[in-house]
């Protein structure tokens, strides 16, 4: 573990024990520690912290996470039982296009289940899942609070509001036929590229 | 000025208004989060385009507000105009807004045919006290908030008022928590007032877990300013010396709204070091949730603050008395500190004579589902059902016919059509098996399934039960597979009296509100609508059949770990 560790804290750590550039040379290291540096390395930034660990890597990696204890001083098993208890944060990169379905409650009443079915149907993608080919993945979101658009959908970030199960299958298919996205990791910073 | 760190609210406001005056039209476009989803920065775009090609910048003063409330029929523009009436214009395309420009800016020509009426009850029905900015300010910046009366308040309860005054202002408005337990507000203030700290704290909880609700998220958007110096005056009264608000992080433009208000308050010396030349110093910090319903609950919002997993932990000790790292902190949602600044502007007996005996004031909802008109409403407590649905939400559209309305998430329950007429108050809410809650009004018509209903809550439950405590963790897993057995046709009477018990067990036995709570949706529905339920059942024995060789146990345990 401490070899692990210490290898870990080679990419990030290292930039505050020690002086001069952090060996690995991955762009999205530097990126995270001056994250790091941001919230000082205070240890009760650590959600904080794990949401930029997934905006800038897509997803929480084990190797991450360590990085991510080491630089704050904290326990591992600590740095990931706060990121399993959050419903937010995943471990597994997302597909290229990602549609998000809201499932809160007037969503439910007008039809967010016949959204899920039929996104899930014509695409052969699972509930909460992602594609075989990674060129797709369906989220469920607890509420967007757009509840008067109900029922309403985020495709790559955009809002699709009143949706139908035609026109939401619509939407994906030319979203797909375009180039990827430039950002399908996290649809919670996609639903504010609404604004 | 009397010293460096005054700040003269006068001038700035002085100096917005002489700006905005300067403007014969004033062209409102509503900017939220939900009308720009629905195309509203295209409609603003073609305004301005429009107006300065026509050479009406001058006498047009374009402003992209927060929510007008009507989201249902979006983008929403108001045209004001000098001496005359207001003109609201509602589901405004492109097109539309280069005529609004063209006809009614350029020309004088109101366009008929786009037009909503203020009049509409949806609008008349309405009195606004946290809303009173929205449609109103641009909440990108502090100058119109503070053109608006904004910081006043708090500027006199600094300068002219003893912070027990404060305290004793909000004890006699009869403000109580919307968040939706209802305990006193002025009760709470007293409290952390008495604690004996100088690290003490104020939150803002934003962390609007109900689904269906969306009215703190609207506040946080599109009045940052109202909730910063509700904060300020809850810290002025209490001792309070930091400030911290949780938000969703569902919610990244309440966040970047945020952030820049803290920052322009900071910037105009609002918030800070010894405001208003005096001793009083108070910040503000945002922390992020991360997708958690529990962390609504006051001791679990608390770790999460402090960047632990979010279970809640038993009270007491109250969070007046332990809060953040041991210092005792005062948690109130952003809706009741939304009404700080008004009542202390307007006088806590202006804020008591709307309402009811025991519920003062105003209560904001986010009205969806089965209606004609869904969107944010800000109504007086004790206003009827009846009037909201009907009148404000226009009824339920396609000829189909009022059901039920859910309140309350899912804590709260469903109110069906004989209780229609119940005022909408704190106390009548419970006493129909419901509560406020934080403000999700949703209404369902004749198609939808109560026991589905039921369904939905208990499995929202089951996935957000932090797992800490057994009642809950179990139990709502359980009573989720007793409501998934009996719409599947595989539940018998015995399967309805289990679930009965196990509402009872964990509503009386669970650690912390989401499980005390997880069952109310099952009782409201069973106690109103239980023949949807009695229709489901089949009889004993019959639930086996085609389970080749199982019965008993053994087949509730295969299906279970199916």
């Amino acid at each position: 573990m401490s070899a692990l560790r210490a290898a870990a804290a080679g990419t990030v750590g290292a930039g505050r024990v020690a002086a001069g550039p952090p060996p690995s040379d991955d762009p999205r290291s530097a990126l995270l520690t001056t994250q790091l540096k941001k919230v000082r390395y205070r240890a009760d930034a650590l959600i904080e912290v794990l949401h930029a660990v997934q905006d800038i890597y897509g997803f929480l990696s084990p190797a991450v996470l360590e990085t991510v204890a080491d630089a704050l001083e904290l326990p591992p098993s600590r740095v990931l039982g706060v990121a399993t208890f959050y419903h937010l944060f995943t471990f597994e990169a997302r597909g290229d296009h990602t549609c998000t379905v809201c499932t809160g409650t007037a969503c439910f009443v007008k039809g967010a289940d016949a959204l899920l079915a039929s996104v899930s149907d014509n695409f052969d993608v699972p509930k909460g899942g992602t594609r075989d080919d990674r060129s797709l993945s369906l989220l469920e979101a607890r509420c967007i609070g757009s509840c008067g658009l109900a029922p309403a959908a985020l495709v790559d970030g955009a809002m699709v509001a009143k949706a139908t199960p035609d026109r939401l299958v619509e939407v994906i298919r030319s979203a797909m036929a375009a180039a990827p996205a430039a950002d399908a990791g996290e649809p919670e910073s996609a639903a504010g590229g609404v604004a | 000025m009397n010293g460096n760190n005054d700040v003269d609210l006068f001038d700035i406001a002085h100096k917005e208004r002489e700006e905005q005056a300067a403007f014969r039209r004033t062209v409102l476009c509503c900017g939220s989060t939900a009308c720009l989803s629905g195309g509203a920065q295209a409609a603003i775009d073609a305004i301005q385009t429009a107006v300065s090609e026509k050479g009406l910048a001058q006498e047009a003063r374009v402003v992209a507000t927060g929510c007008m409330g009507l989201c249902s029929r979006g983008p929403l523009v108001k045209v004001r105009t000098r001496g005359e009436a207001d003109v609201l214009y509602a589901d405004v395309d492109a097109e539309i807004a280069t005529r609004i420009a063209e006809e009614h800016l350029g020309a004088g020509k109101p366009i008929e045919e786009a037009q909503l009426s203020l009049e509409h009850p949806f609008f008349a029905r309405q009195i606004r006290v946290v809303l009173e900015n929205m449609g109103e300010i641009d909440p990108n910046r502090i100058e119109d908030y503070i053109a608006h009366g904004g910081y006043r308040a708090l500027r006199d309860a600094v300068t002219t008022m003893t912070p027990a005054g404060v305290v004793g202002v909000i004890q006699r408005s009869g403000l109580r928590g919307r968040g939706g337990g209802g305990y006193p507000a002025g009760m709470k203030w007293s409290l952390l007032a008495k604690a004996p700290s100088d690290q003490k704290s104020i939150i803002a909880n934003g962390d609007e877990g109900d689904p269906g609700a969306y009215m703190d998220r609207t506040v946080m958007e599109d009045d940052p300013h109202r909730v910063l110096e509700g904060m300020a005056i809850a810290a002025f009264a209490t001792g309070a010396v930091k400030g911290y608000i949780y938000v969703r992080a569902e919610y990244p433009v309440a966040v970047r709204r945020l952030e820049q208000a803290i920052r322009q308050a900071k910037r105009n010396k609002l918030l800070g070091k010894n405001l208003f030349g005096g001793e009083f110093s108070f910040d503000v910090e945002i922390r992020i949730g991360a997708g958690a319903f529990v962390c609504g609950e006051e001791t679990a919002l608390m770790a999460s603050i402090m960047g632990k997993r979010g279970t809640p932990v038993l009270r007491p000790p109250y969070p007046t008395e332990r809060g953040l790292w041991g210092h005792p902190s005062m948690i109130n949602n952003v809706e009741t500190l939304a009404n700080v600044p008004t009542i202390l502007r307007r006088g806590p007996d202006w804020f008591a004579d709307i309402g009811t005996e025991t519920s003062r004031g105003t209560k904001v909802f986010a009205l969806a589902g089965k209606l004609e008109n869904t969107g944010l409403i800000e109504v007086p407590m004790g206003i009827t059902l009846r009037e909201i649905v009907e009148e404000i939400g226009g009824g339920v559209p396609g000829g189909k016919t009022f059901k039920a309305a859910q309140t309350g998430g899912p804590s709260g329950g469903c109110i069906p059509v004989k209780h229609i007429d119940t005022p909408v108050d704190y106390d009548s809410l419970m006493a129909l098996g419901s509560i406020m809650g934080s403000g999700g009004l949703i209404v369902m018509d004749e198609d939808v399934s109560m026991p589905e209903v039921a369904r939905f809550f208990m499995r929202f439950c089951m996935d957000e039960s932090c797992g800490k405590c057994l009642p809950c963790r179990a139990g709502t897993y359980e009573m989720h597979e007793l409501l998934e057995a009996l719409l599947a046709g595989r539940g018998t009477a015995a399967t309805l009296t289990r679930l009965e018990t196990l509402c009872d067990v964990v509503r009386t036995n669970s650690l912390c509100g989401l499980g005390q709570t997880a069952p109310n949706p099952v009782l409201s529905t069973l106690h109103y609508f239980r023949s949807e339920y009695d229709s489901l059942l089949v009889p004993e024995g019959a639930h086996l059949a085609g389970l080749p060789g199982a019965h008993g146990m053994a087949a509730s345990a295969a299906e279970r770990s199916a």
